[in-house]
């Protein structure tokens, strides 16, 4: 045998065996006696990041009959900012109840209005179950900043334009509309400098004096109070975290709760009705485990705000709204 | 009595040093399979520490980041494939010695040096950590950047037959890191088709690059054949004498190893790179690297070991992750609702120092249980290649897939693989392609950001080229490539000599 055809006739044998270890058999499932076996939650973010330890959780609990009476299992398929989980949950999730994924607001609206022709999914495309964190921008400054309130940096700004280098995760995510949404009631104009490495690189350079300021999850910059200066909250109102910090909007700059990044369960458009009343009925009560759910959120430093279907998809369209106004002069 | 000798004793209690023990095991193997990284190693035991006391749970995560980082040597060693981007150049020397014949020397070497440079890591971080933590945040975007250009310098060092070929081969490895999509400007760069929406993942691309070429040449050959023909036995005794005889190495190797594993974002990478470059300049045996010189070994994986202790520095003192294993650290940490922070050895000192010292206990314990593996894991060599081929294509595919859930990496994998597997006919080595993988990103995205900023600020220029760190940084990356270039014409020379007698 020559060894070309040899080659040939190993790589066959080889193909074959990777084809056989990576098909499933999937039952029939129907929605009666649903759930009748672990459900699916697809993060799209690492393993380890908040989104992905919250989720785990928060779902703890699940087996329990009380809640789904099923173990929720995580699966996480990060890449482009969580755009390429999403999209692999709108195209490929079968709308069955097995398979849902937890969403990050404004992330994963702003990017599908960003993004028309790359984002597959947007707020038509799925259906939300229940919210379970909300994480509201907070603006930080170094420790030994001149800065003692958020009207300093507005005067800052003001006197210097162009000159105060503000950071955050990256661009269409909730540090960048609070930006925008602060560039603009203050009237100010200042450089939003997106960080490489996410939320945690943004937060040690203000640490460290590389950017004047900056705008982070009020859970990371919490703990690390000592080392910085939390000068504002852009949300309605004050934190039970950080009680002294003021709004913005108490400092007379008016921002509202457009950026707090809002995590909770939503399934795929097409999803049976009886399916959604159920999870939409349960998971919720999942989430309000005093015990267990509750409290490991608190150690964990993680703020849980607990919504229901109703509340969540009025919160998706009043977003969808405001972003698609906020965002025009980003998007071509 | 210092404070982490003090609760040295709870990391002896037998239910910790059983979870010590099968940690530190366990990760040996997990980093000896080719795509299969320390991150996702202590990513999949997170869920797992939900349910521990924090201290088991933490001894747990400590002890698998320790021995997945020392076994990625194995498979670099063994099989020309590095588990992680820190062990490509552990592949240089050591897969050449195996070659001769010289797997269990090689081996030995290399866990003794990971042990050497493991413990000084840890000890730096026990008794450095409140200054080097100020002096890990002086680092700006400025000198993120010039660290990446000063691991391009590295290029010279990696391509043995031709620095133009390497330069090429880096330069094919920046253009395919910037794939995908971009978080700092939100756009999509070459995504024709949503695979590649998510980029380039590093170990698809070091497993597509390593081990399919690899594996189509094991193929390619007669059926039956084994790599190497012999395993000879090496004792312990020698090897001990040849670690500790290259006290300038070991040097080297650590001090690198602390120094970019304390850089938050530099991301401990190329510490072996720049260990291995380094040493080879100042080694009287230099022209022996690249052709089965044990220094070079030594140097790569200490580097790589000393970088474990430092890279937590950020993440234990300021709550900041410096690397994205540290990222999954810190969910370990706050799953149990303990902060880092500069409070934490004060209000938790039995769960850090219990964690610290396991992370001690555990560099002894991985050297111990490596060596003893050394023997039985040399004689995977002697397997038929046929077979060996198929086992680790098996290993590829299913460590690619799960690094991220993705058929997509999958095929990246399989594709730059092939391509790889052509330009090597070619000439062009693997080693430069993913250091220009690796590097790129660094280099890009910190230029832009520190652009941003300079252009608010006082300029680009003065951004990146005064303040005492630029300064040294350039002047360092100055040294190295005059240094390479001396090596080269020296080397020419003596070609020539050579030629004409």
């Amino acid at each position: 045998m020559k060894p070309l055809q040899l080659l040939e006739r190993r790589f066959a044998a080889l193909a074959a065996a990777v084809m056989m270890m990576t098909m499933v058999a999937v039952p029939p499932a129907s929605a009666a006696d649903y759930p009748e076996r672990p459900v699916g939650v697809t993060v799209a973010y690492g393993a380890g990041g908040a989104t992905d330890f919250q989720a785990r959780i928060v779902t703890m609990m699940s087996a329990q009959e009380d809640y789904l009476g099923q173990p929720i299992y995580i699966i996480n398929k990060p890449g482009a900012g969580g755009q390429r989980g999403w999209n692999d949950f709108v195209t490929r999730a079968k709308p069955n109840g097995y398979e849902l994924a937890a969403y990050n607001v404004p992330h994963f609206i702003a990017q599908s209005i960003a993004f028309p022709d790359k984002v597959k999914y947007n707020i038509g495309n799925l259906e939300p179950i229940a919210n379970w964190g909300a994480d509201p921008a907070v603006l930080i400054v170094p420790k030994d900043s001149p800065f003692d309130s958020a009207r300093d940096v507005v005067e800052y700004a003001k006197g210097n334009p162009g000159r105060l280098t503000v950071n955050g995760a990256g661009k269409f995510v909730g540090h960048h509309i609070a930006f925008l949404q602060f560039v603009r009631a203050a009237g100010v104009e200042t450089t939003y400098v997106p960080h490489p490495k996410g939320g945690a690189g943004a937060l040690k350079d203000v640490m460290g004096g590389q950017v004047k300021a900056g705008f982070n999850n009020l859970s990371d910059a919490f703990r690390s109070r000592d080392n910085l200066k939390i000068l504002a909250v852009a949300d309605l109102q004050r934190h039970d975290f950080l009680p002294d910090v003021p709004t913005l909007k108490e400092q007379g700059i008016d921002v509202d709760d457009s950026s707090v990044n809002f995590r909770g369960i939503m399934a795929p458009a097409g999803t049976p009705p009886e399916v959604i009343a159920f999870l939409a009925e349960r998971v919720p009560e999942m989430f309000n485990n005093k015990r267990r759910v509750a409290k490991k959120m608190k150690d964990g430093g993680s703020p849980l705000r607990v919504m229901g279907r109703d509340e969540v998809a009025a919160m998706w369209k009043e977003r969808q709204a405001y972003l698609t106004e906020l965002l025009k002069d980003l998007v071509q | 009595m210092p404070d982490f000798l003090q609760y040295m004793g709870n990391v002896f209690e037998p239910f910790n040093f059983l979870i010590l023990l099968l940690g530190t095991a366990g990760g040996l193997i997990l980093g000896a399979l080719p795509g299969l990284s320390p991150t996702m190693a202590v990513a999949l035991l997170i869920p797992f520490t939900f349910h521990m006391e924090p201290t088991g749970g933490l001894i747990l995560l400590g002890s698998v980041y320790t021995a997945t980082v020392a076994g990625g040597a194995v498979s670099a060693i063994l099989l020309r494939i590095p588990g992680a981007p820190a062990n490509i150049a552990t592949t240089l020397d050591g897969h050449r010695m195996v070659q001769q014949g010289r797997a269990a020397q090689a081996l030995q070497l290399s866990f003794l040096s990971s042990g050497v440079g493991g413990l000084l890591g840890v000890l730096v971080l026990i008794f450095f950590t409140p200054v080097l933590a100020q002096w890990a945040l002086g680092f700006g975007p400025s000198h993120l950047f010039w660290m990446a250009v000063l691991g391009v310098t590295v290029i010279a060092s990696l391509a043995s037959d031709s620095v133009v070929k390497g330069l090429a081969a880096g330069c094919m490895g920046l253009w395919i890191s910037s794939i995908g999509y971009d978080g700092v400007q939100g756009v999509h760069r070459f995504t024709f088709t949503s695979h590649l929406d998510g980029g380039i993942h590093i170990i698809a691309a070091l497993v597509g690059l390593f081990a399919v070429p690899q594996v189509i040449d094991m193929l390619a050959r007669a059926p039956g054949r084994s790599s190497a023909a012999s395993v000879q036995r090496h004792s312990l005794w020698q090897a001990l004498r040849q670690v500790a005889g290259k006290p300038r190495t070991l040097a080297i190797g650590s001090v690198v190893g602390v120094i970019v594993g304390l850089v938050p974002g530099a991301g401990g990478q190329i510490a072996g790179l720049v260990a291995y470059d380094q040493s080879r300049k100042f080694s009287r045996m230099r022209d022996n690297y690249g052709k089965g010189e044990p220094e070079g070994l030594i140097a790569a994986e200490t580097a790589n070991n000393a970088m474990v202790g430092p890279s937590l520095v950020p993440l234990l003192t300021l709550s900041i992750p410096g690397s994205p294993t540290a990222a999954v650290l810190l969910g370990g940490l706050l799953i149990h609702g303990i902060f880092p922070g500069p409070d934490l050895f004060t209000d938790y000192p039995d769960v850090s120092w219990t964690f610290i010292d396991a992370l001690l206990v555990g560099q002894v314990l991985m050297v111990v249980l490596g060596l003893a593996l050394c023997r039985l894991a040399a004689k995977v060599i002697l397997l038929p290649e046929n077979y060996l081929a198929a086992a680790v294509m098996v290993l590829a595919v299913f460590g690619t897939y799960s690094v991220q859930n993705s058929y997509s990496d999958v095929l990246i994998m399989a594709v730059l693989g092939g391509g790889m597997w052509f330009l090597e006919k070619y000439g062009f080595g693997a080693g430069p392609l993913v250091l220009g993988i690796v590097l790129g990103p660094i280099a890009e995205q910190n230029f832009v950001y520190g652009r941003t900023i300079a252009t608010a600020g006082d300029g680009v220029l003065p951004y990146f080229f005064t303040g005492t760190l630029n300064v040294i940084l350039i002047a360092i990356i100055v040294a190295s490539i005059a240094g390479s270039v001396a090596l080269e014409i020296r080397a020419r020379r003596q070609r020539e000599r050579e030629a004409a007698s």
